[in-house]
C-alpha cells in the first residue's frame, strides 16, 4: 500500500498546480466561460504545450502512457481552478473511444490533432431518452454500399458545439436496448446533414444538441468492430466517471476551504460567524464528506491503475458518494455564505453550478446506488 | 377531532375555485404553466384581478379594504391560488409595509398610502439588510439625520428584491446610536424612490437573474411625514411585520401543487425515456417528500386552527418557515433529478415570452429545473435563515 506520487506524476501535478495558481483565476475563468466558444483557444494550445492533453495516449500514438492516476491529479486540480476548457470532453471521452478502437488509420488522421489542441473532440453517445442506460441507443446506420446512413438526435453533446470531430454512436442492428449492434462513427463536424445546436450549460461550459437524418459516412468512418462498441463506450464512460469525481472532490476541498476562510472574517453578532457551533459542526461535516470523498476516490483510481476487477463497482461507489455527499458541501458552503453564497459575482456559486451538473453527468447518485444494489 | 371543513368553509372554496375557474387570466397561467417569467406589467395586472375581486389584501381587516377573512377562509384561498399556478403576490406592499401602515401609521399616512397598495399602483420594496448587517439586523448603518423637518438619509442596503421596480422603499434606518440596547433607535421611515441621492445597483443572483439590487441613499431628504409611528420604535414595527408574513410562509400549497405536477411528469414518459414511475429510487424519494408535505401542511392546520379558536399559536407554527423551505428545496432537487442531463442546458432565452415552446431544448420547463434549484437555495438564507430561525425555537421555545 503506498499513496504517494511517483516523481514523474509530482511533477505533472506541480505544472497543473502552477499554471492555474498563475494563470486561471476566477475573473480569467468567467472571461473564458463567456467567450463564444466557452473556453480559451489559448488556453487549450498552452494545455496541449504543456503536454496535459497528450498524458493518456500511448506513446505509439504519441502521447506519454500514463494512466488514471495521472487523469486524476489533473481533474482534481481543474476542479479546483473550475477550469472550463474541454478536457474531459477532448482527451477523456473522444480520446478515449479513438484511443480503444482506432485502427492506425483512424488515430494517425486524427489523434495527432487533437493531442496537439489544434482538433476539437466530442463524444456523441447519449440521446434524449437513453437516461443513463448506456445501451439504449435508437439513432441508426443503414448499411449501404457506399458506408452508412446515420439519423438520430444525440443529447446534451458536451464540446458538442465546437467539434471539429463527433464520434457518434449508431445502431447498425438490434433493438433500441440491445448490448449487440452500437457502433461508433467518425463524423467530420461540419458534415453536411447535421444539425447542430449549441448552448451553454449551468457550470459555465457549453453542450449542444446535435440530430442528423441520413447523414452519409464512408464505411472506414466505422470505429472498431461494427456492432461491438457498447463494451467500449462503458469503459469510457467510467474513466469519465472516474475523472468527474476527481474533478468534484476538487471542487468540495476548495469549498470547504473557501466556507470556513469565509466563517472566520464574516462577523455578525459582534464575532465571527465560525464561532456558531451550530456552523462549526456543519463545517466539520462538510471536511468529513471530502475526505470520504478522497478516499474513494484513491481506491477507485487505483484499482482502475491497476485494471483490476471491481473497478466499475468502485467507481459506481464513488460517484454515489460524490452525488451526495457533493451535494451536501455545495449547499452548506452556499448556505454558510448567506446572501453572498447566491450571487453570480461570487465563485462559491460557480463551484455550486459545477458541482451539480457533475452530480447529473454519467448517472446520478441514486443510478449508481441501484447499480451496487444488485 | 374532525378533518372535514365546515359547509359554509366548502362553499366558500367552491365559490374561490368557480372564479378562478372561469375567470383567472388565461395568457397568465399559460405563461405560469410554460415557466416563463411573469414581466411586471403581468404581476401588477394580476395583482389588480386580485383587488377587483375585493381578494387582494388577504391578510388585512375588512376597514382597510381587506378580504376580513378567517384563518381557514386564507388557508383555502391560498389553496385554490395554488391551483391555477398564479404567481406570488409581491409581498412588499400588501404583506409588508401595508399592515405597518395600518396598525402602527397616523391617518394621514393610512389614506396616502394603503388604496394604492390594496390597487398595486405603487410598487414598494424591503430595505432591512445592509452589508454588514444581515443576520444581526439590528446592528445596522444606515443613518437619519434630523434637519428641520426633514430626515437625511445616509447608507446603504442590499439584497433589495425588485428594487428596480419599486416606487417606494420602507427602511429600516438608525435615528440614535447614543442608546443601551441596539435595538432601540431604529426608526421605520418610507422613502420615495425618485428622492435625489437614491441610487439602484443591481446584484445578479447565482442562476444569472436580476432579482436583487443594492440600494444608496446619499444624504437623501425625507419629510418627517414618512416616519411610521414612534421614532426609535421601528425594531418592533418590523418584528410585527414579520408576524405577518405567517400565513403562507410555509408554502405547503406551492409545494402540494408542485409535487402533484411532478408525479404527473412521472408518470409520462419524457422525451421517450422510460417514465419515472418504473423508477423505485426516484419514486421513494418524491413519497418521502410527500409525507414530510403531508405532516407539514397538518402543523399549519394545527397553527391555523389554534388561532381561529382565539388562541395563540403554539410551538409548532416557529417550524413552519425552516420545514417549508427545506422541503421546496427538497421538491428542486426532486425536478433536477428527473430532467437527468437535461439539467444541464442554461438557455434561459427559451423562457421568454415569445419563445416558441417547440423550439425549446428538453421538453416542457425541464431546463428550467436548475436555475430554479440554484436561485431557491436562496429560500433558507432569506426572511431570517433557517440557523436564525432554528436559533429562536431554541431559546424560545425550548428555553435554552
Ligand atoms: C435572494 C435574496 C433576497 C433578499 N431580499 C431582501 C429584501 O428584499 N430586503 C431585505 O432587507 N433583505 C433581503 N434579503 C437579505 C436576507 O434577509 C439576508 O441575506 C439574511 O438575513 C442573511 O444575512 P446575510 O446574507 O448577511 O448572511 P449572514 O448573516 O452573514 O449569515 C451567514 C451564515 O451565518 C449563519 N448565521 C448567522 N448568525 C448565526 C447564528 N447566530 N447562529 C448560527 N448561524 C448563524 C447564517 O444562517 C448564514 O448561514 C434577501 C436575501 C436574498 C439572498
Amino acid at each position: 500500500m503506498d499513496f504517494s506520487l511517483s516523481e514523474e506524476q509530482q511533477m505533472l501535478e506541480d505544472s497543473v498546480a502552477k499554471y492555474l495558481s498563475n494563470d486561471y483565476d476566477f475573473d480569467t475563468r468567467q472571461r473564458y466561460s463567456g467567450s463564444p466558444k466557452g473556453y480559451s483557444d489559448e488556453v487549450w494550445k498552452q494545455f496541449a504545450e504543456l503536454g496535459w492533453t497528450a498524458v493518456p495516449f500511448s506513446e505509439a500514438d504519441g502521447g506519454f502512457g500514463y494512466g488514471p492516476v495521472e487523469i486524476m491529479l489533473m481533474m482534481r486540480l481543474f476542479g479546483r481552478g473550475l477550469v472550463v476548457e474541454p478536457y474531459l470532453a477532448n482527451v477523456v471521452l473522444a480520446g478515449g473511444a479513438l484511443r480503444r478502437s482506432g485502427s492506425d488509420a483512424q488515430k494517425a488522421e486524427w489523434l495527432g490533432g487533437l493531442i496537439a489542441g489544434e482538433t476539437q473532440a466530442a463524444l456523441a453517445h447519449i440521446e434524449p431518452q437513453s437516461r443513463y442506460e448506456l445501451d439504449n441507443v435508437a439513432s441508426t446506420a443503414v448499411a449501404d454500399d457506399q458506408g452508412y446512413l446515420l439519423s438520430g438526435h444525440k443529447a446534451v453533446v458536451l464540446n458538442g458545439g465546437n467539434a471539429d470531430l463527433l464520434i457518434v454512436s449508431a445502431r447498425t442492428s438490434g433493438g433500441q436496448n440491445d448490448a449487440d449492434g452500437i457502433s461508433l462513427f467518425l463524423v467530420p463536424g461540419d458534415a453536411d446533414g447535421l444539425t447542430v445546436r449549441r448552448y451553454a450549460t449551468v457550470d459555465g461550459q457549453q453542450a449542444a444538441e446535435i440530430e442528423f437524418d441520413n447523414l452519409r459516412v464512408a464505411a472506414d468512418a466505422c470505429l472498431g468492430e461494427p456492432g461491438q462498441a457498447l463494451p467500449v463506450i462503458r469503459s469510457v464512460f467510467d474513466e469519465a466517471t472516474l475523472a468527474v469525481c476527481a474533478e468534484a472532490v476538487g471542487i468540495m476541498q476548495v469549498m470547504t476551504e473557501k466556507t470556513v476562510e469565509y466563517s472566520k472574517s464574516r462577523v455578525q453578532f459582534g464575532v465571527p460567524i465560525g464561532s456558531f457551533q451550530a456552523l462549526q459542526h456543519r463545517m466539520v461535516d462538510m471536511l468529513t464528506a471530502c475526505e470520504q470523498s478522497y478516499s474513494l476516490l484513491l481506491w477507485a483510481t487505483m484499482l482502475a491503475a491497476d485494471g483490476q476487477e471491481g473497478t466499475a463497482h468502485a467507481i459506481s461507489s464513488l460517484k454515489y458518494q460524490i452525488g451526495t455527499a457533493g451535494k451536501k458541501v455545495g449547499q452548506e458552503a452556499v448556505q454558510i455564505h448567506g446572501g453572498m453564497g447566491v450571487t453570480w459575482e461570487l465563485d462559491i456559486a460557480h463551484y455550486f453550478k459545477r458541482l451539480t451538473a457533475i452530480g447529473q453527468l454519467f448517472g446520478n447518485a441514486d443510478f449508481h446506488l441501484d447499480r451496487l444494489a444488485v | 377531532m374532525n378533518l372535514t371543513f365546515s359547509q359554509e368553509e366548502l362553499e366558500f372554496r367552491d365559490q374561490i375555485r368557480r372564479v378562478f375557474e372561469n375567470e383567472f387570466p388565461d395568457d397568465i397561467r399559460v405563461q405560469r404553466d410554460s415557466g416563463v417569467t411573469i414581466s411586471p406589467d403581468d404581476q401588477v395586472r394580476f395583482q389588480k384581478w386580485l383587488f377587483e375581486r375585493g381578494w387582494s389584501a388577504v391578510n388585512w381587516p375588512k376597514e382597510y379594504g381587506g378580504t376580513g377573512w378567517t384563518p381557514v377562509q386564507k388557508y383555502l384561498f391560498m389553496q385554490e391560488l395554488a391551483e391555477v399556478n398564479a404567481p406570488d403576490i409581491v409581498p412588499f406592499g400588501l404583506s409588508m409595509v401595508g399592515p405597518v401602515i395600518y396598525t402602527f401609521g397616523n391617518d394621514d399616512q393610512k389614506q396616502r398610502f394603503l388604496p394604492d397598495i390594496l390597487e398595486s399602483n405603487v410598487w414598494w420594496c424591503q430595505g432591512y439588510s445592509e452589508p454588514g448587517s444581515g443576520s444581526d439586523l439590528a446592528s445596522l448603518k444606515t443613518r437619519a439625520d434630523l434637519d428641520g423637518d426633514h430626515y437625511v438619509v445616509n447608507g446603504t442596503k442590499t439584497w433589495t428584491t425588485l428594487a428596480q421596480h419599486a416606487d417606494w422603499i420602507f427602511c429600516l434606518v438608525r435615528t440614535n446610536s447614543d442608546v443601551a440596547r441596539r435595538q432601540e433607535g431604529i426608526s421605520f421611515v418610507l422613502v420615495d424612490m425618485n428622492s435625489p441621492g437614491v441610487s439602484v445597483k443591481p446584484i445578479i443572483t447565482i442562476e444569472g437573474e436580476h432579482e436583487v439590487n443594492e440600494v444608496h441613499f446619499e444624504d437623501v431628504r425625507v419629510p418627517v411625514t414618512n416616519l411610521v409611528g414612534e421614532e426609535g420604535k421601528g425594531w418592533t414595527y418590523g418584528k410585527v411585520l414579520l408576524q405577518h408574513e405567517r400565513t403562507n410562509i410555509a408554502a405547503v400549497h406551492h409545494s402540494k401543487f408542485r409535487l402533484r405536477r411532478l408525479r404527473e411528469q412521472a408518470e409520462r414518459s419524457v422525451r421517450g425515456a422510460t417514465p419515472l414511475v418504473q423508477n423505485p429510487s426516484f419514486m421513494r424519494k418524491l413519497a418521502a417528500v410527500e409525507v414530510e408535505l403531508k405532516a407539514l401542511e397538518f402543523t399549519e392546520l394545527r397553527t391555523l386552527a389554534a388561532v381561529s379558536a382565539g388562541k395563540a399559536p403554539g410551538p409548532e407554527s416557529s417550524i413552519l418557515k425552516f420545514v417549508g423551505t427545506e422541503i421546496q428545496q427538497a421538491i428542486d432537487e426532486l425536478y433536477v433529478d428527473a430532467a437527468g442531463y437535461y439539467a444541464l442546458p442554461f438557455v434561459p432565452e427559451q423562457y421568454a415570452p415569445d419563445f416558441a415552446r417547440d423550439e425549446r431544448i428538453g421538453e416542457g420547463n425541464e431546463t428550467r429545473a436548475s436555475s430554479r434549484y440554484f436561485n431557491f437555495r436562496k429560500a433558507s438564507i432569506y426572511g431570517g435563515s433557517n440557523e436564525i430561525q432554528k436559533n429562536i425555537v431554541a431559546k424560545h421555545v425550548l428555553g435554552l
